[in-house]
């Protein structure tokens, strides 16, 4: 009897949490005159508002920008917060102390503060419509360090002596024995990076004006608020699940580590 | 000798391994932080050159009804969405914290809007919030119930976004309340009914204060969310109905780029990070100093 209550409310939940997605995909391949109804079944299928907001912005140039942009992100924030993380964890040097203390500095800084400065930097730079200023502030990432960091103080030191005798260099020991042993933090700091990269908005709302050079979520945003998208609904409903299918797909694929890297991300606070 | 000559070798790769992260932190942190003590002083629109204010960007936020009108937007939408966030993730984690068959799936499910870009969600609530064809007000009218307007009455579009925020982020603190939950000694509960302590009580006197520390860190990160919120008004409403949904972070928004106040932006972000610090300090102390009843 309780467990039917507890499977009733659990179901409730997944009605709540998973029905407006599903209601908007299927939404996206409705007719228009069909969408705003309840019903998960259509009168017709339809591709009609796929084909009209692809004829009204450039989708699929912001997809590759936003591809571009999250994969440099995601690989510059795992190469580098890994060479530092080791650092951290496993080298004597002068100014380690000061450099950690510097990271957990950055971490509790509001980016409120310097995010007017930021921009202002781009625009000295010259980055402001640019790859390099879409990417360039979050190449690297604090948090991400201190991830790597914590799983590289677990690396038995004697696995790191050995290799020294037998005469592999510092940054052998790096590429050849610590590497190969980071899959699970590179999964956890690279989809968190991904995700974080894909979905952010502000700061290209920030540096670029260009439509060619727009991400995702900025050019559908955009979208929505302008007058394009002519109050339809439909083609509303087909950028929002284009601009959402990547990321669940993704997330289909590495649930566990998605949750878990998220949930890893909570306990800094 | 030999000894000597390895450790000084990799006190160089170290500081080799490093010297990226510092340029780094050097130009995107530590320049625009010391940038933004300059700016809070200027008057600045990019184009012409800068011209020292003194003061006056803080005499003008001191008097400008708008800063306020964010500030109190920002405080409606936490003391709405944080209670909100806490009740719903913890009922949920109490539930799936029962060894159930499928309760993998269901905290997956839960999860979904968090990984989900936010102009999508947004997207899709406007829909759900129409006042003519949206979902929700369908579903009242099925059921004999008013439509609400959800976004275009000022009284109510604030608390819409803060449902909306805790739907699409209340899988996060569902997992950490789990975490939490786990922690948890055992011995205490048998402990406990061994005394003859009820479900309640046991829930009142053992589950809540063990799990103090998760709820600082649910209410700290969700206070920090509050202050960062901007494409949900920005998409939702643009900040109105009457400045109604004008969050902290869109205002600042404006201030640099409709207006070109570089200056006064700069001055906004610099007193929202302090209040930012100063919330989420006395937040720590109040809720650390709470006494385990």
């Amino acid at each position: 009897m309780r467990k039917t209550i507890v499977y009733g409310v659990l179901a409730g939940g997944a009605i709540l949490f998973g029905y407006p997605f599903v209601w908007m995909m299927v939404g996206s391949l409705k007719p228009e005159l069909d969408i705003s109804s309840l019903s998960l079944l259509p009168s017709s299928w339809s591709l009609h508002s796929y084909t009209a907001v692809l004829g009204k912005i450039p989708l699929a140039r912001a997809f590759l920008n936003s591809v571009l942009v999250s994969l440099a992100t995601t690989a510059s924030v795992v190469l580098f917060g890994s060479m530092v993380g080791y650092a951290l964890a496993k080298l004597n040097f002068i100014g380690r102390k000061l450099l950690y203390v510097l990271i957990l500095f950055t971490m509790m800084i509001p980016f409120q503060i310097t995010l007017i400065p930021q921009y202002i930097l781009m625009v000295k730079l010259g980055w402001t419509d640019s790859y390099l200023g879409l990417v360039a502030p979050s190449m690297m990432s604090a948090f991400g360090i201190i991830l790597f960091r914590q799983f590289f103080m677990a690396v038995p030191q004697a696995l790191i002596e050995a290799a020294r005798i037998d005469g592999c260099s510092e940054v052998g020991i790096l590429v050849r024995v610590i590497w190969p042993l980071s899959r699970p933090v590179v999964l956890t700091v690279g989809l968190l990076t991904f995700m974080t990269s894909w979905n952010e908005v502000l700061w290209p709302m920030m540096v670029v004006r260009e439509r060619s050079l727009m991400t995702m979520p900025q050019i559908v945003a955009l979208f929505t608020i302008g007058g394009e998208a002519e109050s339809q609904l439909g083609p509303l409903l087909a950028a929002a699940t284009m601009l959402s299918l990547p990321v669940i797909v993704a997330y289909a694929l590495f649930q566990r580590q998605f949750i878990e890297s998220m949930a890893s991300s909570g306990v800094k606070g | 000798m030999n000894l000597v000559r390895s450790r000084r070798r990799h006190d160089r790769t170290g500081v080799w391994l490093s010297l990226p992260y510092v340029i780094f932190f050097l130009a995107f942190v530590a320049y625009p932080l010391v940038f933004s003590f300059v700016l809070i002083f200027h008057r600045w629109n990019i184009i012409t050159p800068m011209e020292w204010v003194g003061l006056k960007n803080f005499e003008r936020l001191i008097a400008d009804p708008l800063f306020y009108r964010s500030l109190g937007n920002t405080l409606t939408f936490l003391v709405i969405h944080i209670p909100l966030q806490i009740a719903v993730a913890l009922g949920f984690a109490l539930l799936l914290n029962v060894p159930l068959r499928g309760r993998g799936f269901f905290r997956a499910l839960y999860f979904l809007p968090v990984v989900v870009s936010g102009v999508a969600v947004t997207i899709l609530w406007q829909q759900l919030y129409s006042y003519d064809y949206g979902v929700l007000n369908g579903i009242l009218a099925s059921v004999h119930l008013p439509p609400v307007p959800w976004l275009v009455n000022a009284r109510m579009a604030m608390p819409s976004i803060a449902i909306m925020a805790t739907w699409k982020n209340v899988g996060i603190y569902i997992v950490l309340f789990l975490v939490g939950l786990q922690n948890i000694p055992r011995e205490l509960y048998e402990a406990a009914s061994l005394d003859g302590a009820t479900a309640f009580r046991q829930f009142r006197h053992i589950t809540f204060p063990m799990l103090n520390p998760t709820v600082i860190v649910i209410v700290v990160l969700s206070t920090i969310g509050g202050f960062s919120l901007f494409i949900e008004p920005y998409v939702l409403t643009g900040g109105g109905p009457m400045q109604s949904t004008l969050s902290g972070m869109l205002y600042i928004y404006n201030q640099a780029f409709y207006f070109g106040h570089m200056g006064y932006a700069a001055a906004l972000g610099f007193v929202y990070a302090l209040v930012i610090l100063g919330v989420v300090l006395i937040q720590k102390k109040v809720i650390e100093r709470e006494p385990a009843t």
